[in-house]
């Protein structure tokens, strides 16, 4: 949170030298720790067998020199590809339905005098009070006949209940005066939540779009459940059965590592499907994270 | 559950106007109600493709737990199934598993409450005491980024540190250790490492909420609190702490409403690599035992029990927190 003022005033200089110290190791301990990991296999992805060695037996931290075999190995095709694309993919489409129907209700669901809202607001807030059960959630999808289809993977995770009351708490507060004079110039509902809501609810979109992208593309257990065709798995199963369970994969990179010559010791290859199922977080993260502070707390505010 | 009262007085002067004139009958009731649907069409049909998901996929689900209560066979169906009454919840009661999960799910709980509950709490507090904006912000961007990572992710994450051919095995192995523990797959250490790997994940974007309730502490109360002569520890025990306690006691409250659940995915991922005894919970039985062994009405009894519990906890916390003077969740 940024304070307006850079000075510091009185009260809040006065903190003994002993507070200062603790809290600037447990800072700077705290923040080593998370980077740490990330770092570790990182690097790991870019060496090669001999460097490889070296790292894990002296935990030396700067590398001689870095490889790109690896990165080469997957990107020459295979199921890595083949997954990333079905993340992507899943998670575009995913966000966009689920951003629709997310506004669509909250907005219904924010128009006052609209017939039936109290109740229907009731069949949404009592969803917070239970969850429905792995085992009947597994018999509704496969009579629904989504199971092996990438249907499965979106259709059922379509709505986060506290999105959608965060979307109708700051529709709520919206000044009424615009909204009224846009119904007085003649503005349907439709036209109001395209034209006045939408241009004014942009930061908190972004949010709540980030939060549904995020636990699409994180997913797990939704793939695991629902897909056994291996050809439609998405990124995390893959990362789960290559490296948690360190299967090598069917027809993947062991042919195309041989097929463009390159010999990447297979962590390193590991962590590099690793590090590449990151990479979209880790760019869509600075842009949006300015976001973040607001939408929690408009969800904290009213929730 | 704050409804706005201008819904009320729109839909009563809207009755209210031709009530005088005419004793309303059935039809004409129904004409003016239609008309009302007619008039609202638009935003209804916007609310219906939401609707429709909550109904079939948390409403209509609930009827699946008829299954707990029948021989269910996959090719039968639930509707051709022999109904056997209790027996799968009978059944459950000489499982040790069963038990063996519960208490497990319990210990969790009770750990993460313990040692995860308070990180965030003390990570905010002396975040809020950094005074460089700069380095707060920074800080601030790298210890919310593990919250975004998948648990496959973070549990890779780990394994390439504590894991079998991780940093700290071969550290060891190269200085004297040569059979040292692996603490990914030693059931000893097993709910420790969920807790540790909690921690690491969510303290940082825990404390967003804690932020929250700093940043609306009326400056002013510091402000004379410095001028009478407290400390800044002092300030902290009398106005930072009180400040955030209703978020605190909030936040207690809802977590232990879902006592029963814990980090189902986390858990999933790891159980097999220490056996059922050290890490099956209560979710994790009902996958392993129903999707995975067939056993489906007994998964399905303990998913309903489960259900149950956390639907009582989750209203009793809820309750709690309206009697402590807080807002709760409904």
């Amino acid at each position: 949170m940024s304070r307006v003022s850079t000075a510091q005033p009185l009260w809040a200089r006065e903190h003994n030298r002993s507070f200062r110290i603790i809290k600037s190791l447990v800072i700077t301990v705290a923040t080593l720790l998370i980077l740490l990991p990330f770092l570790n296999v990182v690097e790991i992805s870019f060496l090669s067998t001999k460097e490889l060695a070296e790292y894990t037996g002296s935990l030396h931290l700067i590398p001689h020199h870095l490889t790109l075999a690896a990165y080469r190995s997957i990107f020459h095709g295979g199921i890595v590809i083949r997954a990333m694309i079905v993340s992507i993919g899943v998670t575009l489409v995913g966000t966009a339905l689920s951003l629709l129907v997310s506004i669509g209700l909250a907005y219904a669901l924010s128009v006052s005098g609209l017939p039936g809202r109290k109740s229907m607001l009731m069949f949404v807030l009592l969803t917070f009070l239970f969850a429905p059960g792995i085992i009947p959630l597994y018999l509704t999808v496969n009579a629904t006949g989504m199971l092996d289809t990438y249907l499965s993977l979106i259709i059922p995770t379509l709505l986060s209940t506290f999105n959608v009351v965060v979307l109708r708490n700051f529709f709520l507060n919206l000044p009424k005066e615009l909204l009224e004079s846009a119904r007085m110039d003649g503005a349907g509902y439709g036209a109001t939540l395209r034209t006045i809501i939408l241009p004014l609810s942009k930061p908190i979109i972004a949010v709540i779009g980030l939060f549904y992208a995020v636990s699409y593309w994180d997913a797990f257990f939704n793939a695991l459940l629902y897909i056994n065709d291996t050809s439609k798995w998405p990124i995390q199963l893959v990362l789960n059965s290559y490296i948690l369970q360190g299967q090598s994969l069917p027809n993947a990179i062991a042919q195309s590592a041989q097929s463009v010559n390159v010999t990447a010791p297979t962590e390193a290859i590991q962590m590099a499907v690793l590090v590449v199922s990151m990479v979209p977080i880790i760019i869509v993260y600075p842009f949006l994270q300015k976001y973040f502070v607001k939408g929690v707390l408009t969800g904290a505010i009213k929730g | 559950m704050a409804e706005s009262q201008e819904q009320h007085s729109s839909t009563l002067s809207l009755e209210r106007t031709p009530n005088v004139a005419t004793v309303p009958t059935r039809a004409r009731t129904r004409g003016r109600f239609g008309r009302r649907l007619w008039q609202y069409r638009v935003p209804l049909a916007f609310a219906l493709p939401g609707l429709a998901f909550y109904l079939l996929f948390y409403y209509v689900p609930l009827l699946g737990n008829v299954v707990a209560f029948q021989n269910y066979l996959p090719f039968l169906g639930f509707l051709h199934s022999d109904f056997i009454g209790f027996s799968n919840f009978t059944a459950l009661f000489h499982d040790q598993l069963f038990w063996k999960a519960t208490i497990n799910t319990l210990e969790i709980t009770v750990l993460q409450l313990v040692l995860y509950f308070p990180a965030p709490i003390v990570l905010a507090l002396l975040l809020n005491a950094v005074t460089s904006n700069g380095i707060r912000r920074v800080v601030q961007s790298i210890i919310y980024l593990p919250h975004f990572m998948s648990w496959v992710v973070v549990v890779i994450l780990f394994q390439e540190i504590f894991g079998g051919s991780g940093l700290l095995d071969q550290y060891l192995r190269n200085h004297g250790n040569q059979n040292p523990i692996n603490l990914m797959t030693d059931p000893r250490f097993f709910k420790a490492l969920l807790t540790v790997q909690v921690i690491w994940k969510d303290t940082g974007w825990g404390t967003i909420i804690f932020f929250a309730a700093l940043v609306a502490i009326d400056i002013s109360l510091y402000e004379a609190a410095a001028v009478d002569g407290a400390s800044g520890m002092r300030r902290m025990w009398h106005i930072t702490l009180p400040g955030i306690r209703p978020i605190i006691v909030l936040l207690l409250v809802l977590r232990l409403g879902t006592t029963l659940s814990v980090g189902f995915e986390q858990i999933v991922l790891q159980e097999p690599s220490v056996g059922a005894k050290a890490g099956q919970v209560l979710d994790t039985y009902v996958y392993f035992n129903g999707i995975v062994g067939g056993n489906w009405g007994p998964a399905a009894a303990v998913g309903l029990m489960k259900g149950f519990v956390g639907f009582i906890l989750v209203i009793t916390a809820n309750w709690a927190a309206h009697r402590l003077g807080e807002q709760g969740v409904m």
